[in-house]
């Protein structure tokens, strides 16, 4: 673990915190009316050091939002105040005794997964930033040490505050993935942009504005630009330009959206009409199970939802019981080691065996079981996994 | 009186996530290790349950398993089945390292 080797702590002088409020307070890029003003933001903000407390509770309540910010110098304490009452945000320390920052946001991120949560430390290990990510953190920000950081800082948290509780890509979360790539090509961008959903992983490559590829697992193309956008939300990054990358999406941007968000709407509207149709006695994701099949080198799946009393839907299992049951219990018991650990949401266990292998997904309330054929590696195995994935998101 | 704040709050570490191998017999009993010293023997104890209980209920349950492999967004468990017991890989990795694939 290493440390800044400036001050641990901001404890910024009078002055110095003077200067910082009356700079910060000539701002206002933020779009905050006297309506909005009305209904102020609250911010926990939870430390074990008074002095980091009162500081920092000093500085934000300068913020053009004009928050109510709420202090906690433990965890227990600021578990409590959040159950108690709304907050917009939640900062947190991560060195605290007791129950450290990493374990408070675990049990956060499952009481209030709506919350935005910041982690404000001096930690510099990558592990940990890493971890708190991985927790669910909206941002991880190393205590500032000079003026300029104070108020990158403070800009970082002001816009956070300015935002709605709506669903989008992390990073940009007001905007949707159609909103990020209009925005790249009309700036003329040369850049490469990396968009995870799950375990998928997809590629978009803007060169000058154009559209020029789009990649994931195995479809390459218009058809994989089309996959992408139909996830409804993820991480994005954005990775160094390729110049040099072969074009494959010939069509214009704007023609390619629009053909995209049109299928869409289609398929969402052939999915709301009503049907004169009974609906299926067996679980709806009956037919899915037995689509999952299609992969190649599939052996079995299984579909198992949260509720443990729900009947589970399979496909190429004579016997289905112990195995799902077998899923549950590892399942369970390898999240409750990854709550303990704070090691970030289980995202894929594989076995493998001499007579076949195993993969399962948690996939939001459902958990994906499949049986490979014994031939295929660990490798081959994730890779079909991803495309099993692809097939239950599609 | 800033003297005497030096000395006020307690020197604090994170838990860092383990990193190393161990072998556990088929009675659960941790054998040998490659861990730090600072890891919690309970944790080593709990992880060495968890991978024993899943390599047996998957043999009742007709999936005999050679080799698990659990993945968390940023730690990964391997375990390989040893006569009844378990050798157990221990490895932290991060989120924000770019993926080779795609």
């Amino acid at each position: 673990m290493t440390k800044r080797p400036t001050a641990e702590r901001v404890l910024l002088t009078q002055p110095a915190r003077e200067k910082f409020v009356l700079e910060f307070r000539g701002t206002d890029s933020y779009g905050w009316t006297a309506a909005s003003m009305e209904k102020r933001p609250k911010i926990l903000l939870l430390d074990d050091d008074p002095d980091v407390l009162d500081t920092y509770r000093d500085i934000l309540a300068q913020l053009p939002s004009k928050p109510e910010v709420r202090t906690a110098s433990s965890g227990a304490r600021a578990l409590a105040l959040l159950e108690a009452e709304p907050f917009r945000v939640f900062i947190c320390d991560l060195r605290m005794p007791k129950m450290d920052g990493l374990q408070v946001l675990s049990i956060v991120r499952c009481k209030h997964p709506q919350l935005r949560t910041v982690v404000l430390t001096a930690v510099a290990d990558e592990q940990f930033r890493s971890r708190a990510y991985a927790l669910g953190a909206d941002l991880f920000w190393q205590k500032p040490s000079t003026d300029d950081e104070i108020r990158q800082f403070m800009h970082c948290l002001e816009s956070l505050l300015g935002r709605e509780d709506e669903p989008g890509f992390r990073g940009v979360q007001s905007k949707s993935l159609v909103d990020i790539i209009q925005l790249e090509c009309l700036s003329r961008s040369f850049t490469v942009l990396r968009i995870t959903n799950g375990p998928l992983t997809g590629r978009i490559w803007i060169n000058g504005g154009d559209l020029v590829d789009a990649e994931t697992n195995d479809l390459q193309g218009e058809l994989a630009f089309q996959r992408i956008l139909s996830w409804k939300a993820g991480n994005f990054e954005i990775l160094p330009a390729e110049p040099e990358r072969p074009r494959t999406i010939f069509k214009p941007a704007n023609a390619l959206l629009l053909e995209i968000a049109q299928a869409l709407d289609e398929s969402i509207g052939g999915k709301a009409v009503p049907t004169n149709q009974a609906p299926p006695a067996e679980s709806p994701s009956l037919p899915r199970a037995t689509q999952l099949a299609q992969v190649p080198d599939v052996e079995f799946s299984l579909i198992l939802s949260a509720d443990a009393k729900a009947s589970f839907d399979s496909y190429g299992l004579e016997d289905p019981g112990p195995k799902a049951a077998w899923a549950r219990q590892t399942l369970e018991a390898f999240r409750a080691l990854g709550d303990q650990l704070t090691a970030g949401p289980l995202t894929q266990m594989t076995g493998l065996g001499p007579q076949r292998h195993l993969a399962l997904i948690p996939f939001g309330s459902d958990q994906l079981v499949v049986g490979w054929d014994s031939k295929l590696s660990p490798d081959e195995v994730d890779e079909n996994m991803k495309k099993v994935a692809a097939l239950w998101t599609s | 009186m800033d003297l005497l704040r030096l000395f006020r709050k307690p020197i604090l570490s994170l838990q860092q996530l383990p990193s190393g191998s161990f072998t556990v017999g088929r009675d659960g009993q941790v054998l040998v290790s490659t861990l730090a010293s600072t890891v919690s023997p309970a944790l080593l104890q709990d992880i060495a349950q968890a991978v024993l209980a899943a390599f047996r209920q998957a043999a009742d349950a007709g999936v005999p398993l050679s080799e698990l492999i659990v993945r968390y967004s940023a730690f990964k468990i391997t375990a390989r089945e040893l006569r009844g017991g378990a050798i157990v890989f221990l490895a932290p990795h991060s989120t924000l390292m770019v993926s080779p694939l795609v």
